[in-house]
């Protein structure tokens, strides 16, 4: 059983170099050489000082999306819609941003509040669709994702489109007061940072400690028998869609505040569909979240070196970090593989 | 044909299901397998039909040694198991259930599957309606039809485990009489896996006991109970008696109780349960007696009539209403309505909790749950998942979450597939219960259970409710006759 034991502790690393080889072969088929391409994403993140705090800048929204999903997963909720609350984070950040005037630590604080609590909204209607509707979280987050992406395009066209005209493209900068303060010249916020570890270490002990934490942790493996041990499944649930929500909201914000400095179309870059990947690749375990989101930032900041040295497209980073989810989700789970028989069970 | 088992071994970890067994089935027999829970019977019985391999050991046909890649090649072999719970698709119409995995042609033959069924229910009596679905048919029908597939699928031997739980008194009757024609005129060998000492009795020539993964004894049958029991359990479990009770104020009334669902109404529900009384619901699964739990518990709520807890009317209160108000449920599958897979002992104990802080206290929690395990007598740990333990384990864990001064507690199946020492400490558990005056209403496919265990008695048939019977004054006969639905 030992062998078995540490096989667990060591697979994991196996369809990540599985995810290598395939790039690498890709790469030769190509006509590139894979050591090279490799060298130049390392290159891209790893540089000088600018490229190592635009990996940061990167990783803290994608962060901030990845623990609050760590919440939704363990109470067995997919929550596809995080793109979209990512999205009406950004929104309410900017709405607050565009039409406040005030010293920039009420203005921030604001920002905050309003965009946590909107993401939290958002996530909710998808809870209570689920709950009262009967309608599948998946299905409901996609529709609210769509919404939140046309409202986003209605809202920078029109309302709050830039003195010289809709470009469809963004807002005009916010004022100086509503960004967030950043470090020396480049677009990491210390600030962000301190709020992502505050809300990992939160979600840690919601999830190692707290009653809470376990219900959520029955309602994802029985719905039925945990209703009937006395938790209030519908409650959790919407609760636990919130509280993904509002880190989500809060990752948008970053992203409008630090990352950009106005309300761009693409505001969240897709970093929630990410942060699904992320999560899963960690194969729920909670201290993997970190690191793995740190692994994608880079090598997809990476990339963009990648392009600018070879010729090779700057999609490359987005191939090598899908691989990887999909084997891990192939062979990730050593114990399921069929290697060591599970027990069966003998009347 | 003859068939060996020559030291078989399956160890499951530390667990060693079956242990060097030797074992002699011939043809034109009907053997008994006897054993409690977790003796190793099922896992020898898997092995024997293909269904898991031995780790080491024979299984040997007319002098062949035996070498199966599943079930369907036993079947081509000669060796046909029958579940517990028969391998059907419920949705599937009688004949495409029949045909599946027997017929692998590109066009299925419908034609000569309605002969062969036809014929097949007519040599031994069954009454199936070939023209419906599966999940229209009762457990005992699709257990005939399960029956008809493996015979014209080439079975000479016939396994078949637990066959009479939860079928009628007249399929059983079917049923034996089709197993001792097989025997008798056949020359087929069976073997029935049971621990109905009275089955054995009625129908096997032999039995064979298995205790703990080992073989532990052989006799002829008819021989005394006492001895098969001896075999089984090392020493004769006592009988539980039922203490005398006295009858308390009414805990449960229900007054023209009526509660529709898609499948079943029921109508006109009229009973009083009392404090410190067992009240037992009889009838064939299905037949109306699980809605009158789940009515009473809060998962689903009347149209007309009253429920009425303490002489407070709780009619339409939600189940987690009903559970603070001091009501108990459990229902019959214990990994899906009661358990949760991947959870431990532990956290279930904390979950079951009535009252909880925002953190959970560990080392409390540890003490506590160790506390329980010993006093509801579970073989495993706190850190155990509740999935690893056996079934009889896992009722004892479901009884043990039970919050403490219930007014009532709603049973289905409380001892549905326990042995007879588990049966009854579970009783135990709730004799001790009712002298705190709780009402114990409870339902059960398993008419001595329910004989035994009431003080009063209803009888539910296609949804409607019998009188109300004492336990005194009335016979299994007459229930038996209820249950059929005849009143």
């Amino acid at each position: 059983m030992n062998a078995n034991r540490w096989m667990r502790w060591v697979w994991p690393a196996v369809p990540i170099a599985g995810a290598l080889v395939v790039t690498s072969l890709l790469l030769i088929l190509f006509g590139a050489a894979p050591l090279e391409a490799f060298q130049a994403m390392y290159q891209g993140a790893f540089g000088d000082q600018s490229k190592i705090l635009s990996v940061m800048a990167f990783w803290i929204p994608l962060l901030l999306a990845s623990t609050g999903l760590l919440i939704t997963f363990r109470a067995g909720l997919w929550n596809i819609g995080i793109e979209g609350q990512i999205v009406v984070g950004a929104l309410a950040a900017s709405w607050v941003a565009l039409s406040l005037d005030a010293p920039a630590a009420v203005l921030i604080t604001l920002e905050i509040v309003a965009a946590m609590l909107a993401g939290a909204l958002w996530a909710a209607l998808s809870a209570v669709f689920k709950t009262r509707g009967n309608v599948h979280e998946i299905f409901s987050g996609l529709a609210l994702n769509s919404i939140a992406i046309i409202l986003t395009n209605y809202l920078i066209s029109g309302p709050w489109q830039p003195p010289e005209g809709g470009t469809f493209r963004g807002t005009a900068p916010f004022q100086p007061a509503a960004l967030l303060p950043l470090y020396e010249n480049s677009r990491f916020s210390p600030l962000s940072l301190i709020l992502a570890v505050i809300a990992f270490i939160l979600v840690v002990i919601a999830l190692r400690g707290t009653f809470w934490g376990l219900k959520l942790k029955a309602i994802g493996k029985n719905l039925r028998s945990a209703f009937l041990l006395g938790v209030s499944s519908e409650r959790e649930m919407i609760l636990a869609m919130m509280f993904c929500g509002a880190l989500a909201g809060l990752g948008g914000a970053v992203r409008t505040l630090s990352w950009f400095d106005s309300l761009r179309q693409s505001i969240s870059g897709g970093i929630g569909f990410m942060a699904l990947l992320v999560v899963m690749l960690s194969n729920y375990r909670i201290f993997l979240v970190p690191p793995i989101a740190f692994f994608f930032s880079m090598v997809l900041n990476g990339s963009i070196t990648l392009q600018l040295r070879t010729q090779l497209h700057s999609s490359l980073g987005g191939i090598l970090t899908e691989l990887m989810v999909l084997f891990v989700l192939l062979f990730g789970d050593w114990a399921k593989l069929g290697f060591s028989r599970k027990k069966d069970d003998d009347g | 044909m003859h068939i060996e088992l020559r030291d078989i071994r399956k160890y499951f970890g530390p667990v060693k299901a079956n242990d060097g067994i030797n074992l002699v089935f011939e043809g034109g027999r009907i053997y008994g397998l006897l054993g409690e829970n977790g003796a190793g019977k099922s896992t020898l019985m898997k092995i024997l039909s293909g269904y898991q391999s031995p780790d080491s050991g024979q299984v040997i046909f007319d002098g062949q040694t035996q070498n199966f890649s599943s079930p369907a090649d036993a079947l081509d072999k000669g060796i046909g198991m029958l579940y517990q719970d028969p391998l059907d698709v419920p949705a599937f119409s009688v004949k495409d259930n029949y045909l599946l995995g027997r017929d692998r042609r590109f066009v299925l033959n419908y034609q000569s599957a309605s002969h062969e069924l036809q014929e097949m229910t007519a040599r031994f009596d069954f009454q199936l309606d070939l023209q419906t679905t599966i999940d229209n048919l009762s457990l005992g029908e699709r257990q005939q039809l399960e029956l008809a597939r493996l015979l014209v699928g080439g079975a000479q031997v016939l396994i078949l485990d637990e066959p009479t739980t939860g079928i009628s008194a007249e399929q059983k009757e079917v049923l034996f009489d089709s197993m001792r024609k097989l025997a008798r005129e056949e020359g087929k060998t069976l073997i029935l896996v049971s621990h109905k000492l009275d089955e054995v009795q009625e129908l096997c020539d032999h039995a064979v006991v298995l205790r703990r993964g080992e073989l532990v004894g052989e006799t002829d049958i008819p021989c005394p109970n006492e001895k098969l029991v001896e075999m089984m359990f090392g020493q004769i479990p006592e009988r539980s008696a039922r203490p005398e009770y006295d009858k308390g104020e009414t805990v449960l009334e229900l007054v023209d109780l009526r509660v529709p669902t898609y499948r079943l109404t029921i109508q006109d529900i009229n009973l009083v349960v009392r404090a410190g009384e067992v009240f037992g619901l009889a009838g064939l699964e299905g037949s109306g007696q699980r809605l009158v739990l789940q009515a009473c518990a809060g998962l689903l709520h009347p149209d007309q009539g009253k429920i009425l807890l303490a002489d407070q009317d709780v009619s339409g209160w939600p189940y987690h209403r009903m559970q603070s108000a001091g009501m108990g449920y459990l229902a019959a599958g214990r990994l899906e309505e009661g358990l949760i897979a991947g959870l431990t002992l532990e956290e279930h104990v904390e979950l079951a909790k009535p009252k909880h802080s925002f953190f959970v206290k560990r080392k409390e929690l540890y003490s506590k749950t160790e506390t329980k395990i010993e006093q509801f007598q579970i073989v495993g740990r706190p850190d155990s998942n509740a999935d690893e333990l056996s079934g009889g384990n896992q009722q004892r864990l479901l009884f043990a979450l039970l919050r403490d001064n219930l007014k009532l507690i709603l049973l289905e199946h409380p001892t549905r597939g326990l042995d007879v020492r588990s049966s009854n400490w579970i009783w135990d558990q709730l004799y001790l219960r009712r002298e705190e005056g709780t009402a114990i209403l409870f339902m059960s496919a398993d008419l001595d259970e329910i004989f035994e265990r009431s003080d009063r008695i209803a009888v539910f048939s296609g949804g409607v409710m019998s009188r109300v019977l004492d336990t005194k004054d009335t016979s299994v006969d007459e229930i038996g006759h209820l249950i059929g639905g005849q009143a």
